[in-house]
Parts: C-alpha cells; sequence; structure tokens
C-alpha cells in the first residue's frame, strides 16, 4: 500500500478521531471499571498505531534530499488563499517520530495513576498529539498557527484538571503567557500576507523585505519561539506548569512542546528573515548563554526534583538557541552546519531525557505523593532497578559520554569554539553544572541511608513501569552510541536550509 | 406601481401578515395552550425564510420609489436575523414555561423586533432606516419589561428606554442635518449629491454626521455610549438577554454600512477618525472591565463591548475587505453569543437564574457534552482557533493591515489577549472546580439539540470558514 501521498495526514487525524472515540467510549466516572479498560486499551491501541503507521515515514523517508517530502496539498480558505500545505523535511521528520514515539509512553504511565474522568485524560493526549504532529508538517501559515494555538487547549485542561495543587494558576500562567506570545506572530503572518497574496511559508522564504521589516517580524516570531523554548527571561511559566501538571503533561511538555519553540527558529525565523536573524543574532547568543549559565545555577538550588528538571529544560534548550545562532560568527565553512545539527540533535536528545527524567519523578510520586528531594533518600535500597534507571537518565542529563545527551551539547560546544572562545568557555560550563545539580539530586534521593518510613516501604517498578522506561533507556543509549541514522536524516536539509540563510534578502529589493 | 415593485419587501410584508395572525390567534388560546403561540411564531418564521428564499433578488433592487433596497447584504443580514430569533425562541420556550412566564408577548414583541430589524436590513432612505429602528427599538423596551412584577427588569427598561429615546432623538437630529446639506434622504442619492458638489463635505454635514455616530454607537453599545448596555443584559430576563445580544447586533451592523458605507462613503475621512476612537475604546475598556465582573451576563456584556469595538474598527478602515469583514464577524459572533445564553439559560430553573459565574462550576461533572459545548462558546469567542471567533479575527486584522494600520492589529491582538482571560475563567469553574449544585438540567429535548448544533456550528464554521467568508467578502464588494 503506497501511504506517501497521505501519510501525514493519518498521522494527523488518526489519533484526533481516536481521541474523539475515546471520549465517546467514556468511563462511568470510574477507573476500575470493564468500560475504562476498554477505553485506555483504545487510548493505547490508537497512539501505538500511530507510532507503527510514522515508521513509514522513517524507511521511506529520503536523506538524499532536501525537498519536502510526503507533500499534500488542497485549497483550504480561497478567499485568503490558504492551503492545507503538508509536508516534512529533515528538520521535522525528527520531531514527528519524537511525538509518535513518545505519546504511547505517556499514555502507558498515566495507565492506572489517573482515577479522575480518565477518559477525558486519555483523549486529550490523543487530541494534542495529532495537534503536535499537525505543527511540524504544516507548510501553510494559517495551517501552522491553528495547530500551534489549538495546542494549547488540551495542554491548559490537562494542567487545570489533573495538575497539583497550584494548577489553575499554573495553567492560566501557561495559557496567556503563551497565547501572549503567539498572537502578534499572526499579526507578523498577515503582515507577509500581504506581501505575497498567500500564506505559503516557500512565498515567506523568497519574498524580498526590509531590514526595518525583518527586524519587527523578527521580534514578534521571537516572543512567540522564546515563550515556547522557553528562553531567559520568558521562561518563568515552565517552572510553575512544569509543578503542577500531571506527570504524562509534564512529559509532554518537556519532550515535544518546547521543541516548537526551536522548530519555529529553524522554519520560520533564519530562513524567512535571514538579515534580521543576524541582526540578533548577537543578542540570541547572550540569551542562551544566560539560559545555560544562569539557570544551570537556578537549577542547583532547587528543593523540589519537578522544578530541578524544569530548570535543567531550560538550560539545555539554550544548547539549542545558541546552536542556532552561532552560524554568522562561525562564517561559511564545514563548522556552520555543526552548530544547527548539533541544536537539533539536542533537541531530539532533550525529548527522551527529560521525559524519562519526569516519567522517574512520576514513579516516586505516584508512590509517596511528594516532589521534594528531602522527603527521600536511599531509594536505591527499596527500589533497585528503579535506581539502575534514574541514575541512567541523570548520567545522560548530565552529558555522559555514550548517552543521547552528550552527542548534541558536544556538536555545539565544537561550534561554539570555532566561532568565539568565550562562548565556548560559558557554554562548556554546563558540563560542571548539568552534573552538579543532577547528580546532587540523585545523590540526596537515590543513595544513602533509608531517610524514612515511607521510602522504606517503597515497592520496585511494575512491569507497566519498567518497559516505559526500559525503551526511553535503550533509545537514549542508540542516539548516544550510534547518532548516524538521526543526523544522517537532517545533514542535507541542514545544508541547505544555510545555503539558504546566507544569501541576504536585501539584495532583491 | 406594479406588483413586482413590492416583491424585494415580500418578506416583510408576509412576515406582517403572520405577526397579525399570531396576534390575534394568542388572544383566544388560554395559558395552558399557550405553546401554541410558540409554534405558530416558529411557522412564521419558517415561513418567512422560505419567502426569502423564493424572493432572493438577482442584483440590486430598489423599490418604493428609491427607500427600499434589497440586495446580497440584506439577503444575508435577514437570512440570519431569522435564523438567530428561531434559535432564542427556541431556547426560550422551557425557561419561559418553568418561570411562569410563558405568554405570548415574548414572541409577539420578538418578532416585531424582527420585523424592525429587517426593515432596517433593507432602508435605502434615512426615514425608512429611523422606521426600522423606532419598530425595533420599542418592541425591545417592551420585551425587557414584559415581567411585569419584577424591579430589575422595570429599571433596566426604564433606564433603557430614556437612553434609547436620547439616542434615537440624537440620531433623528443628525438625519435632519443631512437632510438639510443634501437635500435628500436616500442613500444613493445623498452619494451623488456629495459626489457632484464636493463643496458640501464641510462643517455643517460632519456636524449632522457626528450625531447619527452618537447614535449608531448607542445602538451597537460601544464606548461611551454603552452605559445601557451592561445593565440591560443583567436585569433582563436571559432569553430576553439572548434576544437584545444577537439579531439586534445584525441591525446596528446594517445602520452604520448603509448609512455609512452607502450613504456617506464619500465622508469616509471624517468618520473615520471616530469610529476608530469608538472603536478602540470599546476594544479596551469592554475587555478590561469586563475582567471584573462576577455576574456572566454582565461579562458576557461586556465582552460584546469589546467584539464591537473588533466590529467597527472593521468599518474603520473604509475598504470592502474591511467591510465584508464586519460582516462575518457580527454574524459569527452572534451565532456564539446565542450559544453563551443559551447555556444560561439551560442552567437556569424555576426561580433560579444562573447568573453568576460560579454558577458555571464543576459543570464537567454535572454534563461533560454541554461543558464543552460552553468550551466552544467561550474558546470561540477568545479568539482561539479552530473555533470561528479565530477567523473573525484574522479576518479583521488583515483589514486592518491591509489599511496600512500596523498600530491598532498589535492593540487588538493584545486585547484579545486580555480578554482571554475571563472566557478561560469560566472554562476554570467548569471543569477544574467541584460542582455546588448538582440539579438536573430542566430544559426539553429541542433545546438541548439546538445547543448542541450551535456548539458544533461554531467549531464547524472554524474548520470551513472559506464558504460564509467568501459570502461575506462577496456582498460587500
Amino acid at each position: 500500500m503506497d501511504l506517501s501521498h497521505n501519510i501525514l495526514s493519518i498521522l494527523i487525524w488518526l489519533p484526533i478521531l481516536g481521541g474523539l472515540g475515546v471520549l465517546a467510549a467514556g468511563d462511568d466516572g470510574s477507573d476500575t471499571s470493564a468500560r475504562a479498560g476498554g477505553m485506555r486499551m483504545l487510548a493505547l491501541g490508537v497512539s501505538v498505531l500511530t507510532f507503527v503507521l510514522s515508521f513509514f515515514l522513517y524507511t521511506n523517508f529520503d536523506n538524499t534530499t532536501a525537498a519536502m517530502q510526503f507533500v499534500e496539498r488542497t485549497a483550504w480558505i480561497d478567499a485568503f488563499n490558504v492551503e492545507y500545505f503538508l509536508g516534512v523535511d529533515g528538520i521535522s521528520a525528527p520531531l514527528i517520530l519524537l511525538t509518535t514515539f513518545i505519546t504511547p509512553l505517556v499514555i502507558l504511565a498515566g495507565w492506572n495513576s489517573i482515577k479522575q474522568r480518565p477518559a477525558q485524560y486519555f483523549a486529550a493526549f490523543l487530541i494534542l498529539e495529532g495537534l503536535m504532529i499537525a505543527v511540524f508538517c504544516a507548510l501553510d501559515a494559517v495551517l501552522f498557527y491553528v495547530m500551534w494555538e489549538a495546542m494549547l487547549v488540551p495542554m491548559f485542561l490537562i494542567i487545570g484538571i489533573w495538575g497539583g495543587e497550584r494548577r489553575v494558576y499554573a495553567t492560566i500562567k501557561f495559557f496567556l503567557y503563551t497565547f501572549l506570545g503567539s498572537v502578534l506572530m499572526l499579526v507578523a503572518f498577515i503582515y507577509l500576507y500581504g506581501k505575497t497574496g498567500d500564506f505559503n511559508f516557500f512565498s515567506f522564504m523568497n519574498v524580498p523585505l526590509s531590514i526595518t521589516e525583518q527586524k519587527y517580524i523578527f521580534i514578534a516570531f521571537l516572543l512567540a519561539f522564546a515563550v515556547k523554548v522557553p528562553m531567559w527571561p520568558v521562561h518563568t511559566w515552565l517552572p510553575d506548569a512544569h509543578v503542577e501538571a500531571p506527570t504524562g503533561g509534564s512529559v509532554i511538555l518537556a519532550a515535544i512542546m518546547l521543541k516548537m519553540g526551536g522548530y519555529g527558529f529553524v522554519r520560520l525565523s533564519l530562513p524567512m528573515l535571514p538579515d534580521g536573524s543576524q541582526y540578533f543574532s548577537g543578542l540570541m547568543i547572550t540569551l542562551s548563554l544566560i539560559a545555560v549559565v544562569y539557570i544551570g545555577l537556578v537549577a542547583l538550588m532547587q528543593k523540589d526534583m519537578k522544578k530541578l528538571i524544569a530548570y535543567s529544560s531550560i538550560a539545555h534548550m539554550g544548547f539549542v538557541t545558541l546552536g542556532f545562532f552561532l552560524l554568522w560568527d562561525i562564517g561559511q565553512g564545514s563548522g556552520a552546519g555543526l552548530g544547527m545539527t548539533g541544536g537539533m540533535v539536542q533537541m531530539i536528545s532533550h525529548g527522551l531525557i527529560s521525559g524519562a527524567m519526569f516519567l522517574c519523578v512520576g514513579v516516586l510520586y505516584d508512590r509517596v505523593h511528594s516532589r521534594e528531594i528531602s522527603d527521600y533518600g536511599g531509594v536505591a535500597n527499596t527500589m533497585p532497578i528503579f535506581a539502575a534507571f534514574f541514575v541512567l537518565f541523570a548520567m545522560a542529563n548530565a552529558g555522559l559520554p555514550g548517552t543521547s545527551g552528550f552527542v548534541g551539547e558536544f556538536m555545539v560546544i565544537i561550534a561554539s569554539f570555532k566561532a568565539n572562545f568565550w562562548y565556548a568557555f560559558l557554554a562548556a560550563t554546563t558540563l560542571i553544572l548539568g552534573a552538579a545539580y543532577t547528580l546532587w539530586m540523585i545523590k540526596r534521593v537515590v543513595y544513602g541511608e533509608v531517610a524514612n518510613k515511607q521510602v522504606a516501604e517503597l515497592t520496585d517498578l511494575n512491569g507497566r513501569e519498567f518497559v516505559v522506561l526500559g525503551i526511553l533507556a535503550f533509545f537514549v543509549l542508540l542516539v548516544g552510541l550510534w547518532p548516524a541514522p538521526l543526523v544522517d536524516m537532517m545533514t542535507v536539509t541542514v545544508d541547505e536550509l544555510i545555503q539558504h540563510i546566507s544569501q541576504s534578502k536585501l539584495a532583491a529589493l | 406601481m406594479r406588483v413586482t415593485d413590492f416583491m424585494p419587501a415580500a418578506p416583510e410584508m408576509v412576515l406582517l401578515g403572520l405577526i397579525c395572525v399570531v396576534l390575534l390567534v394568542d388572544l383566544v388560546v388560554r395559558d395552558e395552550n399557550r405553546v401554541v403561540t410558540f409554534w405558530l411564531s416558529i411557522g412564521s418564521l419558517v415561513v418567512t425564510l422560505i419567502t426569502l428564499l423564493l424572493t432572493a433578488p438577482e442584483a440590486r433592487v430598489i423599490t418604493f420609489d428609491g427607500s427600499y433596497v434589497s440586495d446580497g447584504l440584506s439577503q444575508l443580514l435577514k437570512l440570519s436575523a431569522v435564523g438567530l430569533v428561531g434559535v432564542g425562541f427556541l431556547y426560550a420556550r422551557d425557561y419561559l414555561k418553568q418561570n411562569d412566564l410563558l405568554h405570548g408577548e415574548y414572541f409577539l414583541l420578538g418578532l416585531f423586533g424582527l420585523l424592525g430589524i429587517m426593515i432596517m436590513i433593507s432602508a435605502n432612505s434615512l426615514l425608512t432606516m429611523y422606521l426600522g429602528l423606532e419598530t425595533l427599538s420599542l418592541s425591545l423596551y417592551a420585551l425587557v419589561a414584559f415581567e411585569r412584577n419584577s424591579a430589575t427588569a422595570a429599571e433596566s427598561a426604564m433606564k433603557y428606554f430614556v437612553l434609547g429615546a436620547i439616542a434615537s432623538g440624537a440620531l433623528l437630529y443628525g438625519i435632519s442635518w443631512v437632510y438639510g446639506v443634501t437635500g435628500t434622504i436616500q442613500f444613493d442619492e445623498i452619494a451623488t449629491a456629495l459626489q457632484t458638489r464636493p463643496e458640501l463635505n464641510s462643517l455643517p454635514l460632519w456636524f449632522g454626521l457626528a450625531f447619527m455616530i452618537v447614535g449608531i454607537a448607542f445602538k451597537f453599545g460601544a464606548v461611551p455610549f454603552h452605559m445601557w448596555l451592561p445593565d440591560v443584559y443583567q436585569g433582563a430576563r436571559s432569553p430576553v438577554t439572548l434576544y437584545i445580544a444577537t439579531a439586534p447586533k445584525i441591525a446596528a451592523l446594517a445602520l452604520t454600512l448603509r448609512i455609512l458605507v452607502d450613504g456617506l462613503g464619500d465622508l469616509h475621512s471624517v468618520w473615520q477618525g471616530m469610529l476608530m476612537v469608538t472603536g478602540v475604546l470599546s476594544l479596551v475598556i469592554g475587555n478590561v472591565v469586563a475582567i471584573a465582573q462576577s455576574n456572566i451576563k454582565r461579562m458576557l456584556g461586556y465582552s460584546a463591548i469589546a467584539h464591537v469595538g473588533f466590529i467597527l474598527l472593521a468599518i474603520f478602515t473604509g475598504s470592502a475587505t474591511g467591510y465584508g469583514a464586519a460582516v462575518f464577524y457580527t454574524l459569527t459572533y452572534a451565532v456564539m453569543a446565542a450559544g453563551a445564553f443559551g447555556m444560561v439559560i439551560l442552567l437556569s430553573r424555576k426561580g433560579f437564574e444562573a447568573e453568576a459565574i460560579s454558577d458555571f462550576k464543576g459543570l464537567n461533572a454535572r454534563s461533560p457534552w454541554f461543558a464543552l459545548m460552553m468550551l466552544f462558546f467561550m474558546f470561540g469567542l477568545a479568539g482561539v482557533p479552530p473555533w470561528v471567533g479565530f477567523f473573525a479575527k484574522l479576518n479583521v486584522i488583515n483589514a486592518v493591515l491591509e489599511a496600512g494600520f500596523p498600530g491598532y492589529a498589535v492593540l487588538m491582538v493584545l486585547a484579545s489577549v486580555v480578554g482571554a482571560y475571563y472566557y478561560l475563567r469560566v472554562i476554570w469553574y467548569m471543569y477544574f472546580d467541584k460542582p455546588t449544585d448538582r440539579s438536573v438540567f430542566q430544559a426539553g429535548r429541542d433545546t438541548r439539540v439546538v445547543l448542541s448544533l450551535n456548539g458544533l456550528a461554531v467549531l464547524a464554521l472554524g474548520i470551513v470558514p472559506g464558504w460564509l467568508l467568501k459570502l461575506c467578502l462577496d456582498v460587500m464588494s
């Protein structure tokens, strides 16, 4: 069967329709009834099927071309030349695979721990999955924006309904922050539409723009993407949202939603506004380095495990933005692609590691109902298998060679060396800081004497949790030891992208 | 005059005839059979709708010595108005019955109001416009007061009447100046007069224009003539509020487009500034004050003011795209507002008006389906995609940018972010809080079905907005 002309639509709409099916299947308000069990199997089935279908994307992906693949294109709103225009290249394909891979794990992770209205919970995740995939393959600005905003709705409900004590505060902050960031992007899109007459990303890339226009549009895009990444100083929603979100929500937020910001920079800001990006590259590098160093220090001081991982996410995402904007400091040459590829590998790897870290905290939280580091100690004595996983992921988070965390960071650090010694010097502090905050947390939680009665009564991983963490551990090691398949997917697209960015748009004016 | 000259006004005549029939039948119907009036009213609406479709003009037709017009715009607006009034009636029946208010008056006044709306939509002269406006306004004043024993209803009706009369006076005064300067009351002749004698475009005409804008702003409920709106929304019974919040907005849009675009289009540079001030103020004040409300009808009232700001700023651009955007915005807003007030009606029951926003607490636990519908309405009004409110805003922002006002576009989106907060609060109460009230809804099946369709329409129009968008742009180009 040849799916290549509708695989993207299937990946988008299968989970959304499946989510509606799950909602319709219902749960009779109880989490133990047979109906709820069937509903769960349906949710898992849909997400696994989506993952299996996304394999088609991987096996049929052509590494040798930078052109869009699996393109689908039909008119949507004629009055504005808006199209339903989908396609993937080496930048978006890995992120789509990450999305389809993480979602079944999240559904498994929430299997029994969601007691209240489980059908709505699973449905929200499935719908969210479809919307996120749509963001990664949309090539029309209106379609992109619709999916980008619609994505907030299920996440808003996930944090608000199944979150912790201060969930309402956290979720409203999350929604308004990201909404505020995005609306100016819409104005920028409509402005560009006024120039080109359609909302096609490729017309936006090719339309000549003056430097003033590029600066304003860059700022509008920056607000949207910087809030999502999040970059210092607009990161404050993230620790709140992460702490209050249920485990599954934190995983999706860290593993995929944050990547939207990075994706936005490579898909929109850089190719559409090459001169604006060059103008602001110094600012971007500064903000990224502040995120790496300052947020790293902030992470060191956290008492709450989820908050610590949230801050560590911000620091790691700093590497992504750093890698993307090193281009002009390195100049045309072999190193230019390294920073960008490094940033993208870092996105995938951070998706795996941060997801795994939040799942580990979720495992502890389900048993003890506390996220405070001080409530734990000596977990390794009662949960040896769990401890092994937790330590592995922590090492990956600290960037240990052999794990996926090492690959991206290393590439970005090498690229920054080519740009400027001091960039590299500051970026490399993460090797110390990252190790310090992660391993210090591990020391306090996992090792030492059994701290209290609750820890003494802990039971080790059950089969479901073992499978989830095991799969993640496998991929963390796989990407760390053999990153070639992932990097190969990106190389040609990145080279083409750099080619495009290095051509100033001002000449055509 | 030939018979065919009456054709453009056939729907109004049919409606008037049917109103007389309903009026007579209502006299002989006893209170326990009052539902007959309801079904007759629905029947009248259906017949009017069919007449509208049958008499659809192929091109712009002007009749009655130039005082009446039938064109694409009138067709679109009338169809929507009839539909919205019908939806309002369907929501109202069970509510009125539970509260012992199922009298003929509600439906009859509603139909008379609709007649006024349809006359306004088709008006081609200032006097026809004024006639339609008064037919509508008098019906509305009476509708607000129709619960005789309620002090709040009487108070808000009085307030509405006094302020409304002043506004009508201002409009009439403006009309007299325009007539005095141009020597005609017909919109197309006014436009011709302004083109052939540009010297008319001077202070006396602007003076008259300013008074007409006061009348328009009052009928729309735009700042600074918005004071009546929250009080009336709150004081009136929910079905009446629903009525005021939907179809008369379409009438106000027709009032604005006919007078400012058809008649005084050449004065664009003059009225542009006036609309800008009222539009921006409405946008900001409506959104900010809505945050402080704890009564949902009042909150939706202030939100209506904010939405009017969008509509006025769309007309402010003075371009065909802007007018089309205003039409699209008004129609979709009316659909969403009808749903939101429909939810208030659904949650109310005998002796209990679900007026406080906190009455929505825990709705997801009581009825996940209707909580979802309310979520559709709220996100739709907030302008979050994929609901249709987003495309309405996109359209207006596009028109404003096209006209070269990026500053206003930025202001609009920032105001929407402020606005999102109070819509989110309703969703927060519905989904994140526990219910305080576990009673079962008393509304009948028809109300539930129509409300569900209304909610799904808000989503469906957002997924396939193209056809309506094209229709709205076509009728204005």
